[in-house]
């Protein structure tokens, strides 16, 4: 018959990641001046390998594959007293109490799986630590870091806030929306609607207003600016008060507030994707900056924070000094800390050319002060009490530096355990973040393929031609045996898509080669799939689901006729990851498309990588088949009543 | 003497009785109203639905939706991001205050400042001509010309009943009012349909005479099939059709019509109620209220169209109570209730009902 095998179960796919790295690719080596793992020199490597090999003659066994676990601190929180700095550890599940005096890790907590975020209670006696991937809230009693309650929260909590009322703010990533938990009765009470990539939230000191930011931007008509906004809670009347837009921007990290309420700020990046890829030179990919929000400058005006050789990549993290003298962003990219004078920041945003500036390279000069190196991927900044010290979590170097902000000097930094050695997919992880290969720095991949997701956006690359081939940005989850790649299928491995490339027509600068291209692509082949939200806990599938699974795999259409071959959902995406990994004309391409013929995309989690097909003309599922499949071409489609693709889409989304 | 006597005794019961009246009438809720229309800001003045939120009030229009908030009506339209011109329903979330809005294009959702409309397109929804939506809890439940629509918001399932799936045999939905244990659907041509939530079944009742405007079996049913809105309050359902009304307390129905009740018409856009027995009727012929006993009409007179406000008490007697103000016109969609006051949907604006008190002279 020639059709291809459909398997259901998925036994051939990696398991959920657990937070351990299976394999070893690599042995690691000395330690260098920094304390990191320095690379093996050719003559160590081959004593290692020649060991490693003894090993296995002598035992007649595989040697055993030793689980590397890194720490990967994320967010972070300190005590009122300031003695206690709380760690999430998004790679060990746990939260780590940091001693700040003896810089020292002082205790650690079991949490949820994959952490992203904590908040502290005003009076500090609870922690809340959001568990990602267990769509909870782990509550600690902090002076004997015991885990109390576990709490439910929406799809993929990450960022969260506690305000003075015990009432929690939990961003949920996939939900989109921000839970509001009542921390007395635990209960998940309301879900208020905020934007696409809900992540990140701040409550202002006096506990009335909530902020919430987003990481991704919200669905929008094809190849539009990309639009986010800032959601603005009413935390006494638990409502959404506003929503400030955010014009032309993409990912949204950290948004702080001062502590007298009037000044806002949020980490965030402005992409020019509607725009040929091919003005790196010019800043004209990412545009690394802030938003100013808030009664002190009358509105939200876009601040870069790039300079003209020297970009300022990924900004994440934000701090604001309690005096509103000094405001401190991270750039998980390019690994630093900007020191920012608030004043002349704000003056900036009022000044009467403050609309011009988001993309002037030159205007960061107004306002930064310094830019202080930090360890590699500096996520949370946390400013101490008295504003003294500032501390900032170097996700992959597994450390906390300690800032002198005084000195605006690195002062100390505190190690915070784990694996000593770095496995390939460490060290490719570390590349992926990095923003210094491309041209002055400006990018690396996860500034597209946000904490190893996508962005929501369509791009023109240059390889394809310009106004050619416009592409979505393609998620990245356990895509290891998915080749070949791009949405063309160029790329037969992703040594090739991640190689020449990239430094060729995305860099334009130095890219990733030999070990460090094999170390990035095993990084990439890591990439877990991440739970999905939708298959109900013991594998069953509901009605509608069930329903959706047999429309899937049918073979005749409702009056009986068959359906060619060709045209059957489950022959094209077929297999653990639902691709049968080849190249198929369905009907989507557009007149801009060099070729009808598009890579079978996987459907593993596809539900969370809206928009759909190549080019992301289609936002919703619906719209594939309501929209783009007049002709039946990409399966058969018009023959189902509407509640009959309900249910097909019901099912596509337990993929 | 005797005669005298009589007289002077029949004279007093008729007094008595004009007094009772008049007290009586006065007892009616009583309104001065102020109306809105397309001069002070309205998009325009066919009203479908009006939907309030505290001290702000939303209008949903043939050409667009308006809020009226501190003393002004504010605008918003597809180019804001609603999905059909024509907002035919609006419907409060009263936890997060957004509002849901049902219109020929599609259901939108407003949620301080953006617009995010689910479409047959881009979402589950059933069909792009919405003409009612209600929120119960974390399920918005919309009716459409091609059956019910239930999303679920914070998984974003929808779930459609239809022909296929309830005893749904006309898929025209016209109306929902989603309570905590049931939904009702008004199903224009087939009866209402009752959503048991604990259950999960579905329950239709319809008009024991059949599809005929005959009324064979009065408070035996549903008063007829073309039903065009649902009240469920306090375990009360009230289905408004286009030949009259009925009350179904969960045993028994009772039906009203224009001519044995202070109906002012059979034909019924709206019927809302407080309680479940306080209740208002929205007709092509003027605003009703009923209070259990007596019932009111409020609006302008069909032939002089000076204001007007009739009383008719449990006896059938019929007082016309002198009143300054009328709705805006008697051609009413609906209303919504904003404390003691009253906000209404006609044909010709918006009118808002200030509730005199008693005492209080300015009418």
């Amino acid at each position: 018959m020639g059709r291809m095998p459909f398997q259901v179960g998925r036994a051939s796919r990696p398991a959920f990641f657990d937070g351990t790295i299976p394999a070893v690719r690599k042995a690691g080596g000395p330690t260098n001046s920094v304390g990191t793992p320095a690379r093996p020199t050719g003559r160590l490597r081959f004593a290692i390998v020649a060991a490693l090999a003894f090993t296995f003659l002598l035992f007649g066994q595989s040697a055993p594959e030793t689980p590397h676990r890194y720490p990967s601190p994320d967010d972070m929180v300190v005590s009122p007293d300031g003695h206690r700095l709380y760690v999430v550890c998004s790679g060990t599940d746990e939260l780590l109490a940091v001693d700040t005096v003896a810089k020292s890790v002082a205790g650690r907590v079991t949490v949820g799986r994959v952490p992203r975020g904590v908040a502290i209670a005003p009076d500090g006696k609870r922690l809340y630590v959001t568990n990602s991937w267990s769509d909870t809230v782990t509550e600690i009693d902090a002076p004997t870091l015991k885990a109390l309650r576990t709490l439910p929260a929406g799809f993929e909590p990450t960022g969260i806030a506690a305000d003075a009322h015990g009432t929690l703010y939990v961003a949920n990533r996939i939900g989109g929306d921000v839970s509001v938990i009542d921390v007395e009765s635990g209960q998940d009470a309301e879900r208020l609607p905020a934007g696409r990539g809900a992540s990140y939230v701040t409550a202002s000191a006096d506990g009335a207003q909530v902020y919430v930011s987003h990481v991704y931007p919200n669905l929008a008509k094809w190849r539009t600016t990309p639009e986010s906004e800032i959601t603005e809670i009413d935390a006494g009347r638990r409502v959404v008060e506003s929503r400030i837009g955010l014009h032309n921007v993409g990912g949204v990290f950290h948004v702080a507030l001062s502590r007298d309420g009037r000044l806002g700020i949020a980490a965030q990046m402005r992409p020019k994707n509607l725009v040929p890829l091919a003005h790196v030179e010019h800043g004209w990919v990412l545009g690394n900056s802030l938003t100013v929000f808030g009664e002190d400058v009358g509105g939200a005006v876009q601040l870069p924070l790039d300079q003209i050789e020297s970009c300022f990549s990924l900004p994440f993290g934000v701090a604001i000094a309690a005096d509103k003298s000094r405001a401190y962003i991270s750039a998980s990219g390019t690994d630093e800390v900007a020191i920012v004078d608030l004043r002349k920041l704000v003056a900036a945003a009022k000044a009467p050319d403050a609309a011009d500036l988001a993309n002037d390279l030159s205007a960061s000069a107004r306002y930064v002060l310094a830019r202080i190196a930090v360890g590699r991927n500096p996520r949370t900044v946390a400013l101490s009490p008295d504003g003294g010290a500032l501390y900032v979590a170097n996700r992959l170097d597994d450390t906390v530096s300690v800032i002198d902000t005084a000195r605006g000097t690195v002062t100390g930094t505190i190690a915070l355990g784990g694996s000593a050695m770095l496995t390939a997919e460490r060290r490719g992880e570390r590349l992926f973040y990095s923003s210094k290969y491309a041209w002055n720095g400006q990018f690396g991949c996860a500034n597209c393929h946000l904490d190893s997701t996508f962005d929501g956006l369509q791009w023109d690359l240059e390889p394809d031609g310009f106004g050619i081939d416009i592409v979505d940005n393609r998620q990245l989850e356990d895509i290891g045996g998915t080749a070949p790649y791009k949405w063309n299928g160029g790329n037969p491995d992703l040594p090739t898509e991640c190689g020449p490339r990239t430094e060729r027509f995305f860099f334009r600068s130095q890219g990733f080669r030999g070990d460090d291209l094999q170390d990035l692509a095993q990084y990439v082949t890591s990439i877990p799939l991440r739970p999905n939200r939708y298959r109900l806990p013991d594998g069953e599938l509901t009605p509608a689901q069930e329903r959706g699974k047999t429309l899937f795999e049918r073979t005749t259409k409702k009056d009986g006729a068959p359906i060619p071959e060709a045209n059957q959902c489950f022959v094209c995406h077929s297999g653990p990851y639902y691709t049968n990994l080849q190249l198929t004309d369905v009907g989507t391409g557009k007149p801009t498309d060099r070729s009808p013929r598009i890579d079978v995309p996987q459907l593993t989690n596809v539900v969370y990588s809206a928009p759909y097909l190549h080019d992301g003309s289609a936002r919703t599922l619906e719209e594939i088949w309501t929209v783009f499949n007049p002709n039946d071409t990409h399966g058969v489609s018009n023959d189902l009543t509407k509640d009959e693709l309900n249910d097909l889409i019901e099912y596509i989304k337990t993929l | 003497m005797r005669h005298a006597s009589y007289i002077g005794h029949r004279s007093l019961t008729v007094a008595a009785l004009f007094i009772a009246s008049a007290l009586f009438a006065q007892d009616m809720p009583r309104y001065r109203w102020e109306n809105f229309t397309t001069a002070q800001g309205l998009p325009d003045n066919r009203v479908y639905s009006v939907c309030v939120d505290g001290d702000r009030v939303w209008a949903g229009t043939d050409n667009g939706l308006a809020l009226y908030e501190k003393g002004q009506w504010k605008v918003f339209t597809t180019a804001d991001g609603l999905a059909h011109r024509a907002a035919l329903y609006v419907a409060l979330d009263k936890r997060t205050h957004d509002v849901w809005i049902a219109t020929m294009g599609g259901l939108s959702r407003y949620s301080a400042g953006r617009f995010d409309t689910f479409t047959q397109l881009n979402s589950g929804l059933a069909n792009d001509v919405v003409y009612g939506v209600a929120v119960q809890g974390d399920f918005v439940w919309a009716a459409t010309a091609a059956g019910a629509s239930r999303l679920n918001t914070r998984t974003g399932e929808w779930s459609l009943f239809n022909e296929r799936n309830t005893p749904m045999y006309e898929i025209w939905t016209y109306a929902v009012s989603a309570a905590t244990d049931k939904v009702y659907y008004a199903v224009w041509g087939g009866g209402v349909l009752e959503y048991d939530v604990k259950t999960e079944h579905w329950k239709d009742y319809n008009d024991p005479d059949g599809e005929t405007e005959i009324v064979l079996h009065k408070d035996e049913g549903l008063i007829h099939e073309i039903t065009t809105s649902v009240s469920y309050v306090n375990r009360i359902l009230w289905a408004g059709t286009y030949f009259g009304v009925s009350r179904y307390d969960g045993r028994n129905w009772r039906n009203f019509l224009e001519k044995d009740s202070g109906l002012p018409s059979n034909f019924m856009n709206q019927v809302k109620s407080v309680d479940g027995t306080k209740t208002w009727f929205s007709t092509d012929k003027g605003l009703a209220y009923f209070d259990g006993e007596n019932w009111a009409t409020y609006r302008p007179a069909l032939d002089t169209h000076a204001p007007e406000m009739l009383v008719r008490d449990a006896a059938g007697k019929v007082t016309r109570v002198a009143v300054d103000t009328a709705p805006a016109y008697h051609y009413t969609f609906g209303v919504d209730f904003q404390g003691d006051d009253l906000w209404v949907a006609t044909a010709k604006g918006v009118s808002h009902g200030i509730r005199i008190k008693r005492g209080d002279s300015k009418q």
